[in-house]
């Protein structure tokens, strides 16, 4: 970080408004993604869960390419418990969901769900207990890979709580099974407010709202009229509504026609899925979960991968990546894209690229490439 | 003698031979007396395109003196139900043809699609997604077909708000229906020659609902030991399917995602304006474009009149094979891709520029 760029930030202030106030609030005026913070110099507490499996190696590698890059970030480091705390009702400790939610952002490795019962899944204890309401994950092409799609862009944000994925089902009678797909108004204006909010920060033109209205009246019917409320705060930004079935076909005739993509639960799983196929899979793909008080865990969604666990061959590019939107989020955008720069130029040249994308590398190699590139 | 005929034509199909070998030489069918009789179809224009696509079907047929005589209804989408005498239509004549309805969006209207498939039973949705020689995609060698139960699952249309601002919809997913779409599944696995069929599900995260259909599809692949049988989370398959779709055969699904799935394939393979399909239950059948995107058109195409009658034109050759009359179905196959691999006469969602009369006067011409 140069001496300028301190100064600047310095003279220009700081601005502590947190980005949920733009649900109560409806000012047009910039509120940004922002942390209060006292000074730029003071290093920020994240934390870190490096997870299991590749998780350790590749969180060595982020942690070595943010002290090259000079980003001042302390990492406070949580492991997955041996033992099911009785506090969180999973293997996740109180103490890690505390650090969490007092640090306000976090970057989370690869965890593999211990199979069992009497526990919650830990995806899904930290989603209710950090409140983490939208995830937010950014597709594009990298330059030097090349997939069978070269122009994709888009961003696709989902709604995380509620939708198909609540978890309540019951067995009417043998042989019959209800599950309810819930749509609430709060938390559908909420995952819209932020839809809108990152477009605009983010410098993004057109936001498209998924749904199935047609079939589901109520529902999706409710969730586009939140998204349709949302809309008409942000007049400069082109708003339309893709039915499903249409937008599955477009993305993968034409993914270049979509911008940002705003869906309940279940479409927004599948479509970021497919949207992450189709820059070249889950283990190139960052991710960011968004949180009330302005919580946000980026992670990393590819698997644990134990079978090539310790051995140096594991692609820490998701983890890279999303932590680069962890920085933007923090507003450290000089050196998010120097970071994203180096990553992308480092695959790009495609001298050093781990097994995955068909190269020969380790992990130390690249790390070490990304390092040089910086 | 019929099972074997069959699958010598899928197989030829499969691998369709140029258009100058006589397709006709190579297969004999030994017909019964009266088989040549004319058999009535229901047929429902529909909205937007429909009307332009069924017409052209029409053509088509009374070029090739097809045994089939159209009985035509109008239903519009906006309409509260179905009317009482198409039903009846349906119900006499056992198989229907009909161009897309729309649906519209929020508006109180239930949808006239589902409406006919439950009233009729039509509990299978059939979408063949397969690589049509000398239309060129991103991918290569997909031949997928996806069974689709259509009738429960996130389609039933029970919602209700619970207080304001708080609405709930019921996913119902039973094992009478779960199992009879596994055994069609398997069965026309089968019966086509397929070696492998996927279930795609969600019982990760939906382990009641999804579950049980996975249950009931396991039980059914016990009765099948020489067809493969494995399972793909939803999220993973359409991540798969963008990547590698070669690896899949025949995929059975829920309502919801195979409605996604059918979509995702179909525009993998070229678009949802080639891609032929059908509704199948088990007396009744309805036959129109294969996955559901775009089955209406927009204002713009229905202008213009360039809407794609590729899909319906193999549907109903689907249809005819369904009537017994494979002859004609052959014909009118093999006129349809000769149209597309000459290339010279394409609608707009193809690459090309032109309207459907045009392509249709092409497939006629391209009868021998």
């Amino acid at each position: 970080m140069t001496m300028a760029a301190n100064l600047a930030r310095r003279l220009i202030g700081n601005r502590s408004t947190q980005i949920l106030g733009a649900v109560n609030s409806s000012s047009g005026a910039a509120t940004s993604v922002a942390r209060a913070f006292c000074s730029s110099t003071t290093p920020i507490t994240a934390t870190l869960f490096p997870g299991d499996g590749i998780g350790p190696e590749i969180a060595e590698s982020v942690k070595k390419v943010f002290t090259t890059a000079g980003v001042p970030i302390e990492w406070e480091e949580h492991y997955v418990g041996t033992e099911i705390d009785p506090r969180t009702q999973s293997f996740l400790t109180w103490e890690s969901l505390e650090s969490v939610r007092r640090n306000k952002v976090g970057l989370k490795g690869p965890m593999a769900t211990p199979i069992g019962k009497g526990h919650r899944s830990l995806n899904l204890t930290l989603r209710k207990e950090l409140n983490l309401y939208a995830n937010v994950r950014p597709c594009y092409s990298l330059p030097g890979y090349k997939t069978r799609y070269d122009d994709v862009d888009l961003i696709t944000i989902r709604e995380n709580t509620e939708g198909e994925y609540s978890g309540l089902e019951h067995q009417v009678v043998r042989g019959v099974v209800e599950s309810l797909k819930i749509i609430t108004r709060q938390a559908s204006l909420r995952v819209a407010e932020y839809a809108f909010l990152y477009a605009k920060t983010h410098g993004r033109e057109r936001v498209s709202a998924i749904h199935k209205a047609n079939i589901m009246q109520k529902t999706d019917g409710l969730f586009l009229k939140c998204c349709r409320e949302v809309a008409e705060k942000y007049p400069e930004i082109t708003y339309e509504e893709v039915v499903i079935d249409n937008c599955c076909m477009m993305l993968v005739k034409n993914p270049a026609l979509f911008d940002v993509l705003v869906m309940p639960n279940l479409y927004g799983d599948i479509i970021s899925d497919l949207c992450a196929g189709l820059v070249g899979g889950l283990g190139l793909t960052p991710s960011c979960n968004i949180g009330e008080d302005g919580v946000a865990l980026a992670e990393a969604v590819h698997g644990s991968a134990p079978d090539i666990a310790g051995k140096n061959l594991a692609n820490p590019t998701a983890l890279l990546l999303s932590g680069v939107m962890m920085l933007r989020h923090l507003k450290f955008n000089e050196q998010a894209e120097q970071i994203h720069s180096a990553i992308i130029n480092t695959i790009a040249e495609g001298k050093y690229r781990t097994a995955d994308l068909g190269g020969s590398s380790t992990t130390t190699e690249f790390t070490k490439a990304i390092c040089d590139h910086l | 003698m019929a099972r074997r005929s069959v699958s010598i034509l899928n197989r030829l199909l499969a691998n369709p031979p140029s258009p100058f070998t006589a397709l006709s030489r190579s297969i004999t069918y030994m017909p019964r007396p009266g088989d040549g009789a004319p058999r009535t179809v229901t047929l429902i224009p529909g909205d937007g395109i429909g009307p332009l696509v069924t017409g052209a079907v029409e053509q088509v047929m009374e070029a090739m003196h097809a045994p089939v005589h159209f009985e035509r209804y109008e239903v519009l989408g906006h309409m509260r139900k179905v009317p009482e005498e198409v039903i009846e239509s349906v119900k006499r004549n056992k198989v229907c043809l009909k161009g897309g309805l729309a649906t519209p969006v929020g508006g109180g209207v239930s949808s006239l699609n589902m409406q006919l498939r439950k009233e009729l039973d039509i509990f299978a949705s059939l979408v063949n997604c397969i690589n049509v020689p000398g239309l060129v995609t991103r991918h290569e060698n997909v031949d997928i077909v996806v069974i689709r139960e259509n009738t429960e699952g996130e389609y039933s249309g029970l919602e209700h708000e619970v207080v304001p601002g708080v609405v709930e919809s019921l996913k119902v997913i039973t094992k009478f229906c779960s199992e009879r779409i596994a055994r069609y599944a398997f069965e026309y696995a089968y019966l086509n020659n397929r070696k492998k069929v996927t279930a795609v599900h969600k019982a990760n995260i939906m382990k009641l609902a999804d579950g049980l259909f996975l249950e009931s599809c396991r039980e059914v692949a016990k009765h099948y030991p020489g067809i493969t049988y494995n399972e793909i989370i939803v999220d993973n398959c359409c991540m798969q399917l963008v990547a590698k779709p070669e690896q899949f055969d025949v995929m059975v699904t829920p309502n919801l995602y195979g409605n996604l799935v059918a979509n995702t394939a179909a525009g993998i393979a070229g678009g949802t304006g080639v891609m032929p399909g059908g509704n199948v239950g088990a007396e009744h059948a309805i036959f129109e474009q294969g996955a559901s995107a775009g089955n209406v058109g927009n204002d713009k195409i229905v202008e213009q009149k360039k809407a794609n009658p590729v899909a319906l034109l193999l549907s109903s050759a689907m249809m005819l094979r369904h009537l017994r009359f494979p002859t004609f179905a052959d014909r009118l196959e093999t006129a349809v891709k000769q149209v597309i691999q000459e290339g010279k006469y394409r609608t707009k969602d193809l690459g090309g520029d032109c309207t459907t009369q045009e392509v249709v006067d092409a497939v006629i011409a391209a009868f021998e």
